[in-house]
C-alpha cells in the first residue's frame, strides 16, 4: 500500500478493543506514511476516539500491535509520548489558568528552560491569535479560542506526530477554516497527522488517505479519489412538472432510475460535456419538457452509504 | 525515563499548578480553615464551660477546656482538609487536561505528588489560622519552641497521610459529588477520640475504639508537645499510623491513577 521508500509513522495491526460486552474495535489496520494526513471518517460510536486513545498511549488495546515511529506503544510508552501531541475531543485546557499560563505549564513539563519556554509561549500566542486573550482565564474563552489554545498547547513540544480527535467538532465555519489552514501548515512543516472527523468534506480536503470506520471495522481505505471510484459513477438528475412528462422521459432513457413521487429521473452518466450534449439532443428530439437539470458526481456521502448501508448523518447509538 | 530529577522537576511544576489553582479558587481554602474555627468557638464558648468542669481538675471551666480541645481541633483541621483535597482531585480528573498529561512524557506520579504537597501546604496554612484564633481566645502553650516545631512536624506528617488517602478517595468515584462525600468519615473520627473528652468517660466499646484509632495517639502527642502532658508510647504510635496510612494511600492512589481511564 505505502511505497517502501516512505517510512511508516504509524503502523497499527489488528487492533481490538471491547468495553464489557461492547465490541468497539474489531481488528483494525492503519498505516500512515510520514508527513501525511490520515483521516478516520465515521459516525459517532464507530470507534474513532477509541482508536486515537489507543494510538496515543492513553488506553491499552485488548489485542493487536501499534508502532509509532518504530516504538511499541505498550513497551515504550514514554518514547512514544516524547514524539506525539494529542488534542482530544474534550478540551484539555486548565479552565482556571489563563491562556498564557496554560502554555507556560506545557513549556515547563517539556523542560524547555526559562528563555526557550518564554519564546515558544509568545510565538504560539501570536500564531494562534491569542495575544489579546493571553491574560484571561481559559474558562472565559469561546469554543473556537479554546480549541486554538488546546492545539497551541499540543504544539509547545514541537511534536512530529499529532493526533486530532474531531478538531473542528462544534466550531463555526470561520474557526473551522482557520483550523484547516493550521493543519495544512503543520503538514507543510513535515508533521504527520491522524485526525478523526464526521465531516466528509473535511476528510476530502485535508487527508491524503481516508479510513472509513463503521461499528469498529474499517470498511474502506484509500485516497479520497480512490474511495469515490468505489461507488458507481455519477448521474444526471432531471426533475419534471408532471407524471406524463416523466413517463415519456423514462421511455426515452432506458436504464434510468425513476422516482414517481418526486417526479425525478436519474440517468447514469460520467457528467462530461459530450454525454451532456447527447442527453440534451435526445430531450430535444423527443420534445420533453424538463423542470430542472443537475449533474451529480459521487461524493463521500455516497461512498459511505454504499459501503455501510447507513447514511453518515444517522447517529449510531453505540458507546 | 522516570529518573529522579525528572520526578522532582515535574512535581514542582505540578505543585505550582495546584497552588495557583488554590489561589484562583480560594473559597475551598477558606472553608478548610473556617470550619475548624467555627468548631473551636462552638466547643469553647457553647460547650466549654460544662465540658471543662467535667475534666476533673481543680481550676476546671472554660479556660481549662480551651487548652484541652485545641489539639483535637487541629486534627479536625487536618481531617477536614481531606474533603477539599478529594474534591480538587476529582475535579481535576474530570478535566481533559489530565488526559493530556497522560499522553506526555512526564513523570506520571507528579500529577499526584503535586496534589499531595499542595494539599499539605494548604492544610498547614489552615492550621496556622486556627492556632492564631486559638491564641486570641486564650490558648497558651506551656512548652518551648523545639516542641512547637515537633508538633508542627507531626501535624504535617498527619496531613501527608490524610492527603494521600484522600487523593485515592477522590479518584474512586466518577463524579465530584460522591468524591466530596467519601472523606466525611475522616471528619467524624477526631470526635471519637481523646480530642474532645477523655476516652474513659465513654461507654466501654466506644472507649476501646477511641483508644485504638489513629487520631488518639496523634492528638495525645500534639497535646504533650504543646502542653507538656505525658506522651508515653503515643509518639511512636502516631508516627507509625501516619507512615502506614501514607503508604497505603500512596499505593492505592497510584493504582487508581494507573488504571485506564474508563471513558471510551
Amino acid at each position: 500500500m505505502t511505497a517502501t521508500s516512505v517510512r511508516s509513522a504509524i503502523r497499527a495491526t489488528g487492533l481490538r478493543k471491547s468495553y464489557g460486552k461492547q465490541l468497539v474495535l474489531d481488528g483494525i489496520d492503519i498505516q500512515v506514511a510520514e508527513g501525511t494526513v490520515y483521516a478516520l471518517l465515521g459516525p459517532n460510536g464507530a470507534g474513532k476516539t477509541t482508536t486515537v486513545r489507543i494510538l496515543s498511549t492513553l488506553i491499552a488495546a485488548d489485542g493487536g500491535e501499534v508502532l509509532i515511529a518504530g516504538h511499541d506503544v505498550v513497551r515504550e510508552p514514554d518514547a512514544v509520548r516524547a514524539l506525539i501531541g494529542v488534542t482530544g475531543q474534550f478540551s484539555a485546557v486548565d479552565g482556571l489558568f489563563t491562556g498564557e499560563e496554560n502554555l507556560q505549564l506545557m513549556a515547563d513539563l517539556r523542560h524547555l528552560g526559562k528563555r526557550e519556554g518564554r519564546r515558544r509561549v509568545d510565538e504560539l500566542l501570536e500564531r494562534f491569535d491569542l495575544v489579546d486573550a493571553a491574560k484571561k482565564p481559559a474558562a472565559t474563552y469561546s469554543g473556537g479560542m479554546r480549541r486554538r489554545l488546546d492545539l497551541a498547547m499540543t504544539l509547545v513540544g514541537d511534536p512530529r506526530m499529532i493526533f486530532l480527535d474531531e478538531p473542528t467538532g462544534g466550531l463555526d465555519p470561520r474557526s473551522r477554516r482557520v483550523m484547516w489552514q493550521t493543519i495544512r501548515d503543520l503538514v507543510a512543516g513535515g508533521v504527520t497527522i491522524l485526525l478523526t472527523t464526521q465531516y466528509l468534506e473535511e476528510a476530502d480536503r485535508l487527508a491524503h488517505r481516508i479510513g472509513v470506520l463503521d461499528h469498529g471495522v474499517l470498511v474502506a481505505e484509500g485516497t479520497p479519489d480512490e474511495l469515490k471510484r468505489l461507488v458507481p459513477g455519477g448521474h444526471i438528475r432531471l426533475s419534471f412538472g408532471d407524471a406524463a412528462e416523466l413517463e415519456r422521459a423514462a421511455r426515452t432513457f432506458d436504464g434510468a432510475a425513476r422516482d414517481d413521487e418526486a417526479l425525478i429521473l436519474q440517468i447514469p452518466s460520467d457528467g462530461g460535456i459530450d454525454s451532456l450534449r447527447t442527453l440534451l439532443d435526445m430531450l430535444d428530439a423527443a420534445s420533453i419538457e424538463v423542470g430542472e437539470l443537475s449533474v451529480e458526481t459521487p461524493d463521500l456521502d455516497d461512498v459511505f452509504l454504499s459501503l455501510t448501508g447507513d447514511p453518515l448523518t444517522e447517529e449510531a447509538t453505540v458507546r | 525515563m522516570t529518573t529522579y530529577p525528572l520526578v522532582l522537576a515535574d512535581s514542582a511544576t505540578m505543585l505550582r499548578r495546584n497552588l495557583r489553582r488554590m489561589r484562583r479558587y480560594p473559597s475551598l481554602t477558606f472553608f478548610i480553615a473556617g470550619i475548624p474555627v467555627v468548631f473551636l468557638l462552638l466547643f469553647v464558648y457553647v460547650f466549654g464551660g460544662t465540658l471543662g468542669a467535667g475534666l476533673g481538675d481543680v481550676s476546671g471551666g472554660r479556660a481549662e477546656y480551651v487548652a484541652y480541645v485545641v489539639p483535637g481541633i487541629l486534627l479536625i483541621t487536618v481531617a477536614g482538609a481531606a474533603q477539599g483535597t478529594a474534591i480538587s482531585v476529582a475535579m481535576d480528573m474530570t478535566e481533559g487536561i489530565i488526559d493530556r498529561f497522560r499522553t506526555m512524557a512526564i513523570a506520571r506520579i507528579s500529577v499526584l505528588t503535586g496534589h499531595v504537597i499542595g494539599s499539605v501546604i494548604q492544610t498547614m496554612l489552615a492550621i496556622a489560622i486556627v492556632v492564631g484564633v486559638a491564641l486570641l481566645i486564650g490558648f497558651r502553650p506551656t512548652t518551648g519552641p523545639a516542641e512547637w516545631v515537633a508538633a508542627a512536624g507531626l501535624l504535617a506528617l498527619a496531613a501527608l497521610a490524610v492527603s494521600w488517602l484522600s487523593i485515592a478517595l477522590g479518584m474512586v468515584p466518577k463524579d465530584v459529588e460522591t468524591a466530596s462525600n467519601l472523606p466525611m468519615f475522616l471528619v467524624l473520627l477526631p470526635f471519637l477520640s481523646s480530642g474532645f473528652v477523655p476516652t474513659d468517660s465513654m461507654p466501654d466499646g466506644l472507649s476501646w475504639f477511641a483508644e485504638n484509632q489513629p487520631f488518639t495517639p496523634i492528638i495525645e502527642t500534639v497535646r504533650g508537645l504543646l502542653l507538656g502532658t505525658p506522651i508515653g508510647s503515643s509518639g511512636v504510635l502516631a508516627a507509625a499510623w501516619c507512615v502506614g496510612i501514607s503508604v497505603v494511600g500512596y499505593v492505592w492512589a497510584r493504582r487508581l491513577y494507573d488504571r485506564s481511564p474508563a471513558r471510551g
